[in-house]
């Protein structure tokens, strides 16, 4: 019997007894015909069932047809009058979820129940039928249900509004019908009564915010029993004031005071519920905040685990926005870094590390080193994270800082811990300039002894950008050349490309590069053997390949700011030929997301004559489509496209976006009209544009689309000149003018006469960021020094109040049109100053850059400083004209 | 924030992380698989902490678990990640204490498997869908063994499951005749 003790054999070692040792499926479903026996033996049923639910739970399932037998057979039991039988035959039907046809079987007894005299058996009955009944059950013992609620045994009341709290999820409008008897057991005396009927009357009413107002007023004033029910009253309290203060911002926050109340509320389950609902409240004030600071501050020396944690979590949460106001709880906090509970002290520390001042640094660093041998990487992570903004915060503090990180780097951890510590420190270095050559050796020496790929090539291609400009570039070639000498091909080719940065940077160091990196041209691998060849050929300097030393350095080492699917893109479609393949040639505009593309797909498949949907892009697309129409085939190449702007409101009858595109000399507007009434056809259509408010534009051709039946997307066109080269601007208000014709909604036949009709679109404008390009690079710094201060301007703005460091700065990227580079386009939360880098491609193909410092006081007020370098003068004060108007 | 109190899972396992009972209110682990994989998680992480004498917690894929642990039972109770954790924790303390009434103090592996019943008894006492139902150790006891211990009945001498199966025939018995 193989069976028979498959399960059973660690526990046969231990000589450990338990009833169910051998238990098998099979067996105790042949027991169970015990259920049938003419004279219940209601212990061993009891047995039987244990023995049942117990393989439920070890994860054993029934077949169909044995769990039908099993239920079939339990519900004979129901003539047993044993109390405990009865409760072990609720359990097991709960745990069969019988379906619709074999409920209606155990109904009767369970409504017999349901009205029993023994409050046991009302109770469960009400939990299993509401368990297991469908709707059409529902309404027959509805009236049964609404007599529970009020029942003057809590028990049963509660076991009746539980019930009405699941079944409000399937059938809502049947439970909806019993809100005056759930406000009633509201009032109950008994408190988790008062707990079940405020969660379901909420529940009832919670899209009602009137009403949900209304019963908040009323509890907040009136006594509330049980802790459970104080913690629902204060979450809707929260919603409350929530949705209140979005519409008023004056006078005193409603409620508040019965938030702080409750800080003194016997039960610490309802003082953490209001500590966390008033450093919730948005925008809460540093007043607001110091009781619930306080109380959380007392329970950070609770003896307790469970109540350190909540504490110094919801501190931790609130020193992102508030890092003074939880100063207070320093000297608390920094003992909890010894807590036996590691996710408490990882919690301590990242708080401190929020809320730590300059002098307090070296001390906790100390603190923490002892604690980091013991935690996992998760919480290691968190910490390293923390450290590395606590050094952008305190840049002199960066020796202590950087010795730390560098220390755990040496000891034992996974790729994830490694590599958050290995980018904390490249970020340190790129923003402390004085950290960078202590930096750069402690990466040096990690490279040593790292397993990981990924993480050795990344070191090495840092280390050849920054390597070279150190005051003794020398002494990072021995860690470089090791690597050719002791790693695997990956590493070699990076190793490879870096020793020749070094060359090509440091004139001295060139003919000792040269000694290692004609060493390499043995490598076995062939991609070592190639980089090797191409750097000794190009930087040797021989002029057979490039000609000047700049060049070579462009070549080589310039930023490649092609995005690589373009790139892609273009290499597939070139065929082989005479003409060799031209790079420049590659589109340079950042796909913009395929949003666009996927809500084209996602339409219903378009009649003829619609453009086919596949993996073209949206710009490769537009271009297609525009050279297709012979009106605007002399316009030259297409400098770039926008993104669609809806011209009409969702849901309208008729709905219209337009589409610029940007030409040397022209603008074409691509305006794609969807009809969405099916009754109707619609001819001719065209748009009749003003344009009176954009002088330099002059209309010379307009595209009509013949015919626009019901749901079919199609495109008129209207294009302008302008100017050459000059990035003109102006207002456009557009009119829709087509003739409509009704459709015989059966047949699908339009009738023959149509009506002209005309229909008013909202207007747009082209604004200067339209003949900006989103060209990304990848390296910002280099970039930027490759550009020189030649046509460099920096000036300084203030923008005012604004709602937000965030806002202000998502409104000046979107001015300019450009694309964000190294994230800079993310704010963090608390932060009162924020650098942003752009780089993009201004009509006329000029290169832009652009440098961003904002600061914000504590007024809101926000200023700017804006530096721009680019290949033309003109260009950069271009610029800094879009942001001062 | 979810607006009722909601607990995702309560779970007693023995000292290797084996199950003894466990009850699931929350889809997020759909499968007996993941359920294992869960329990299994929870209990590796765990296992080393001492939650003997007060209630200890942790986090776990984005889930607060509250546990304590007594001879070779280990409790758990697992709610979201934005849960009041004195909430749950009053929930664990509840099936704790009421466990250790039930039991009569021998709060260890063999008794809890011989007296599955009254364990299951107590789950369904405690939660109902999430919610919580009762939380007074005593209170969700009493619910699961007044009608089934005959409270005068002289105890001491006997095993628990002993006295429960007396006290049935007795009331059997009582029933039958009247």
């Amino acid at each position: 019997m193989a069976l028979y003790v498959k399960k059973d054999d660690d526990r046969d070692e231990e000589a450990e007894y338990s009833p169910f040792s051998g238990i098998e499926k099979g067996a105790v479903l042949q027991e169970a015909r015990v259920f049938n026996d003419p004279q219940l033996d209601s212990r061993r049923c009891s047995q039987v069932i244990t023995k049942l639910l117990y393989l439920l739970n070890q994860g054993d399932s029934f077949t169909k047809v044995e769990a039908t037998e099993v239920f079939f057979s339990v519900t004979k039991l129901f003539q047993s009058r044993d109390i405990g039988l009865r409760r072990m035959v609720y359990l097991i039907i709960k745990e069969l979820s019988p379906c619709a046809d074999e409920v209606i079987i155990v109904t009767s007894s369970l409504m017999k129940d349901m009205n029993s005299k023994t409050d046991v058996y009302r109770a469960n009955a009400i939990r299993v039928l509401c368990r297991i009944t469908d709707g059409t059950l529902l309404t027959q013992i509805e009236r049964y249900l609404k007599q529970a609620i009020v029942d003057k045994n809590p028990v049963v009341a509660s076991a009746a509004l539980v019930s009405g709290y699941h079944l409000l999820q399937t059938n809502p409008e049947i439970v909806k019908r019993w809100s005056n008897e759930v406000q009633e057991a509201v009032q109950s005396r008994a408190a988790l009564v008062q707990f079940h009927a405020l969660a379901l009357l909420h529940q009832i009413r919670q899209n009602d915010r009137l009403a949900v107002s209304k019963l908040v007023t009323s509890l907040t004033k009136g006594t509330v029993r049980s802790p459970l029910a104080q913690c629902l009253l204060i979450r809707y309290t929260s919603q409350v004031i929530r949705e209140s203060s979005m519409n008023s911002q004056a006078g005193d926050r409603p409620f508040y005071d019965y938030l702080e109340g409750c800080l003194r509320h016997k039960s610490e389950m309802v003082i953490l519920e209001a500590a966390r609902a008033i450093t919730e409240l948005s925008g809460v004030t540093s007043r607001e905040l110091t009781p619930a600071i306080t109380v959380l501050q007392l329970f950070l020396s609770s003896s307790k685990p469970v109540l350190r944690f909540a504490a110094v979590r919801t501190l931790n949460k609130v020193a992102m926005t508030h890092p003074m106001a939880v100063t207070s709880c320093n000297i608390d906090m920094e003992s909890l870094i010894s807590d036996q509970n590691r996710s408490i002290a990882t919690l301590a520390i990242t708080t401190l590390l929020k809320t730590g001042n300059e002098s307090g640094v070296d001390r906790l660093m100390k603190q923490i080193t002892n604690f980091m041998s013991d935690i996992a990487d998760e919480f290691k992570i968190v910490v390293v994270d923390a450290i590395r903004s606590l050094c952008l915060k305190f840049p002199l503090k960066f020796r202590t800082l950087m010795n730390f990180l560098s220390n755990i780097l040496r000891e034992e951890g996974g790729f994830e811990y490694k590599k958050a510590i290995v980018d904390s420190i490249v970020t340190i270095i790129r923003d402390i300039p004085d950290a960078k050559e202590s930096g750069l050796l402690h990466l040096c020496e990690f490279i040593e002894d790292c397993e990981f790929t990924y993480l050795s090539t990344q070191i090495l291609h840092f280390l050849g950008i920054e390597g070279p400009k150190t005051s003794d570039p020398s002494k990072f070639i021995r860690y470089i050349y090791n690597r050719v000498i002791l790693e695997n091909a990956t590493v070699r080719a990076s190793a490879v490309s870096t020793l020749a940065k070094f060359g090509a940077m440091v004139d001295s160091l060139k003919p000792r590069i040269f000694v290692l990196l004609r060493r390499c041209l043995y490598d076995n691998d062939d991609e070592v053997r190639d980089r090797a060849t191409l750097y000794l050929n190009t930087i040797g300097g021989d002029g057979s390949v490039v000609e000047t030393d700049k060049d070579v350095k462009e070549f080589l080492f310039g930023s490649f700011d092609l995005p690589l699917v373009n790139l892609e893109t273009s290499l597939k479609n070139y065929e082989p030929s005479e003409e060799p393949f031209d790079v420049s040639s590659v589109p340079r505009e950042v796909k913009s997301q395929p949003f666009a593309e996927k809500k084209a797909a996602a339409k219903k498949p378009t009649g003829l004559g619609a453009p086919p949907a596949g993996p073209t892009s949206t710009v490769d697309a537009y271009e297609k489509l525009l050279v297709s129409i012979p009106e605007f085939s002399t316009f030259g190449q297409l400098f770039k496209s926008s993104a669609p702007v809806e011209l009409t409101e969702a849901e309208t009858e008729y709905s219209v976006n337009v589409v610029k595109h940007i030409f040397d000399k022209h603008v074409v507007f691509q305006y794609n009209c969807t009809n969405t009434i099916p009754e109707q056809l619609l001819e001719n259509v065209t748009i009749v544009v003003d344009a009176s408010e954009a002088e330099e534009f002059e209309e010379i051709a307009t595209k009509a689309l013949k015919s626009l039946p019901y749901d079919t997307p199609g495109q008129t066109f209207v294009a302008f000149e302008k100017p050459e080269g000059v990035p003109a601007v102006g207002k456009f208000s557009n009119v829709l003018r087509f003739i409509v014709k009704e459709v015989d909604p059966s047949s699908g036949e339009a009738e023959e006469d149509g009506v002209e009709d005309e229909y008013q679109l909202e207007e747009f404008e082209v604004v200067a960021a339209d003949y900006m390009l989103k060209v990304g690079v990848s390296n910002f710094r280099n970039a930027w020094e490759s550009l020189g201060p030649d046509f460099e301007r920096v000036d300084e703005y203030g923008l005012g109040p604004r709602e937000s460091l965030k806002e202000a700065v998502t409104a000046v990227i979107n001015l300019l049109g450009m694309q964000p580079c190294e994230g800079t386009e993310v704010v963090a939360a608390n932060s009162r100053s924020h650098t942003c880098l752009l780089s993009g491609v201004y009509i006329g193909n000029v290169k832009v850059l652009v440098r961003l410092s904002f600061g914000v006081d504590s007024g809101k007020e926000v200023a700017m400083k804006l530096a721009v370098r680019s290949e033309d003068e003109a260009v950069s004060d271009a610029i800094h004209e879009l942001v001062a108007n | 924030m979810e607006s009722c109190p909601s607990v995702k899972n309560i779970l007693l396992l023995d000292s290797e992380g084996g199950r003894i009972a466990v009850k699931y209110y929350s889809d997020d682990w759909a499968t007996n698989n993941a359920k294992e994989a869960f329990e299994k998680s929870i209990f590796t992480k765990t296992q080393k902490t001492n939650a003997r004498t007060e209630a200890e917690i942790a986090m776990l894929e984005n889930n607060i678990v509250v546990y304590k642990f007594v001879q070779d039972l280990h409790f758990f109770v697992t709610g979201g990640d934005d849960e009041n954790e004195l909430i749950l924790s009053t929930v664990l303390q509840g099936f704790f204490d009421a466990v250790g009434l039930l039991l009569r103090g021998n709060v260890d592996k063999k008794e809890a498997l011989e007296n599955l019943d009254l364990i299951l008894l107590c789950l369904d006492e405690i939660i109902d869908g999430g919610i919580i139902l009762e939380t007074d150790a005593s209170v969700i006891a009493g619910k699961v063994a007044s009608h089934s211990v005959d409270s005068g009945a002289p105890l001491s001498e006997q095993t628990i499951s002993q006295a429960l199966a007396t006290a049935r025939e007795h009331l059997t018995r009582s029933l039958l005749s009247g």
